[in-house]
């Protein structure tokens, strides 16, 4: 019916692969959008070659959020924190391919500002970091 | 018996309830409690202005300066009958609830609340009556206090009189909640408030647009709103203040218009209601305000509450057919034009993401009251909201998009 919950969005929010949490881990980071209360926390464990073997997230939000929450946890797996610190709002558009208008962009883009922001060891997320 | 007025005719007043979503999906507009539409005379006022009228106010001796200077004074003696308040003088334009709120609060509250003085606020306020006390309380040392929500979403009275034996300098609060719908007993909370010495702002943001509100009657103190919720312009709304307090008050800010003479080191304020409106005001918006005033009159307030409390009960019954909603706030007898709800474990964000694919405008989140929503242990809510222009062939089709939206996401 709707462009924006295609079905790999509504699979993935209902049948999420990376929803959890991992402890001991080397990178945890949680924050929200507090324009809709949606609330996120990754968890990242790396390997030897500071590669990211483990990813999971946890938190609640919308279908949008939690579903590219859970597609970029799957894409994480096998990068370096060099590499995550590349990602753009591109790469999460590409991976879900729709459109969002300026509100629903934040949902979508709030897992990547979550693990950027974890991947640079700062204190707390900004938007700067997935423009 | 008043005579039932033809709501659906009224609908065609309102050019935007005319146009489609996108091709072939007419426009469901169930937002009103965050802003109204507005009726064609409303907008033609403000086109006239601009076409015919446009000056600046107060200063000018030129034709257009005293036509403008008449309309936008004009428009001030509407919303003097409309709240049924003595004097025109007592009315202050401001740009919208908020701003009277934060009026009250910077001009009032700094002049007379000392260190350790309670204001006592409730749990439904929408932030508009939150933060700017917030600021108070942390410039002045004042204690806040806030009157509990009971679970049906009443306010707790017994708790409220508990209160008021602290002796609070002033209760602020809201007429009418914008996420519960719940009307408050403000008679009852300002003689309560009176009787223990405080003052009473009412936040009658919700309330002036959809039933009368008469600050006589209620003997309120400060009565804030703002137009665009009562079918008027973005940009104007209104303080009202009983006349000993606005003169007590020093000005809010400074600048042109408020102002009887100027020094180079020294002013003295004008009169009311001028003393409070610096600089260049919303000429047209004003204006445009008195139109939408003039329009609810021909209507008639008591035909609006009517008709919204029929097509409220009508929502709430069809809202409660699905299984997995639950609806916020009190029974229909005790609330306005307002149904927020949640859907199951849908976040409300895809509830008004799927709604708006069938036209249909919701308000999703929390609804600048993220304390009530805390209260309530719900990070956001789905809000219905309803006017004179709603009926109920919107509610069925809202409705119908809600089995959608559970059938897709539950």
């Amino acid at each position: 019916m709707d462009d924006l919950y295609r079905e790999v969005i509504i699979d993935r929010y209902k049948n999420p692969q990376y929803r959890g949490t991992l402890t001991p881990n080397d990178i945890s980071f949680e924050d929200e959008n507090p324009l809709c209360g949606d609330h996120i926390r990754v968890d990242l464990v790396l390997d030897g070659q500071g590669k990211v073997s483990q990813a999971a997230f946890s938190g609640h939000g919308c279908a949008i959020s939690q579903a590219s929450a859970d597609l970029l946890m799957e894409s994480l797996i096998g990068k370096s924190l060099d590499e995550i610190k590349q990602l753009s709002k591109e790469f999460i558009l590409d991976m879900l391919g729709i459109e969002l208008g300026p509100v629903r962009l934040k949902c979508a883009l709030l897992a990547l500002k979550v693990v950027k922001a974890g991947a640079y060891g700062l204190g707390e997320s900004s938007d700067s970091l997935v423009e | 018996m008043p005579i039932k007025k033809d709501f659906s005719a009224l609908r065609h007043e309102f050019p935007i309830l005319e146009r489609e979503v996108r091709a072939g999906i007419p426009l469901v507009y169930l937002d009103s409690a965050a802003t109204s539409q507005k009726p064609r005379r409303v907008i033609q006022a403000m086109n006239d202005y601009y076409c015919r009228t446009n000056a600046n106010i107060h200063r000018g001796v030129h034709t257009l300066a005293e036509e403008a200077t008449s309309e936008y004074e004009a428009a001030r003696v509407k919303i003097k009958d409309f709240i049924n308040a003595n004097e025109a003088e007592q009315i202050i334009y401001t740009r919208n609830t908020t701003e009277a709120i934060n009026l009250v609060a910077y001009s009032w509250g700094r002049s007379f609340l000392k260190p350790g003085d309670l204001v006592i606020l409730t749990e439904m306020e929408h932030h508009s009556n939150l933060v700017p006390w917030h600021i108070l309380a942390s410039e002045k040392s004042l204690r806040l206090e806030f009157i509990p929500v009971t679970e049906e979403g009443l306010l707790d009275l017994a708790e409220y009189q508990n209160l008021l034996r602290q002796s609070p300098k002033l209760v602020s609060f809201v007429h009418m909640s914008n996420v519960l719908g719940t009307i408050n007993p403000a008679k009852q909370i300002i003689h309560m408030a009176h009787e223990a010495g405080a003052l009473a702002l009412l936040d009658g943001a919700q309330s002036v647009p959809h039933f009368p509100v008469d600050v006589k009657e209620l003997d309120v103190d400060f009565l804030a709103a703002s137009s665009h919720k009562m079918c008027g312009p973005t940009g104007i709304g209104f303080l009202y203040g009983k006349r000993r307090l606005l003169e007590s008050m020093p000005p809010f800010m400074g600048g042109g218009d408020m102002i009887k003479k100027v020094y180079l080191r020294s002013f003295a304020p004008n009169d009311l209601p001028y003393k409070f409106e610096a600089g260049t005001p919303a000429i047209a918006e004003a204006i445009g305000f008195g139109a939408a005033i003039d329009f609810l009159n021909n209507v008639g307030m008591d035909h609006i509450f009517t008709h919204e409390q029929e097509i409220t009960a009508y929502a709430i019954e069809r809202l409660e057919e699905i299984p997995g909603v639950k609806v916020l706030g009190p029974s229909v007898k005790s609330k306005g034009g307002v149904a927020a709800f949640t859907l199951d474990q849908i976040h409300p964000h895809d509830v008004a993401q799927i709604l708006d694919q069938d036209g249909v405008a919701v308000r999703a989140g929390h609804h600048c009251a993220m304390p009530l929503h805390q209260k309530y242990n719900i990070p956001a809510s789905t809000r219905a909201s309803f006017y004179l222009y709603t009926d109920k062939k919107e509610i069925d089709i809202f409705i119908n998009s809600l089995y959608k939206v559970k059938k897709l996401l539950s």
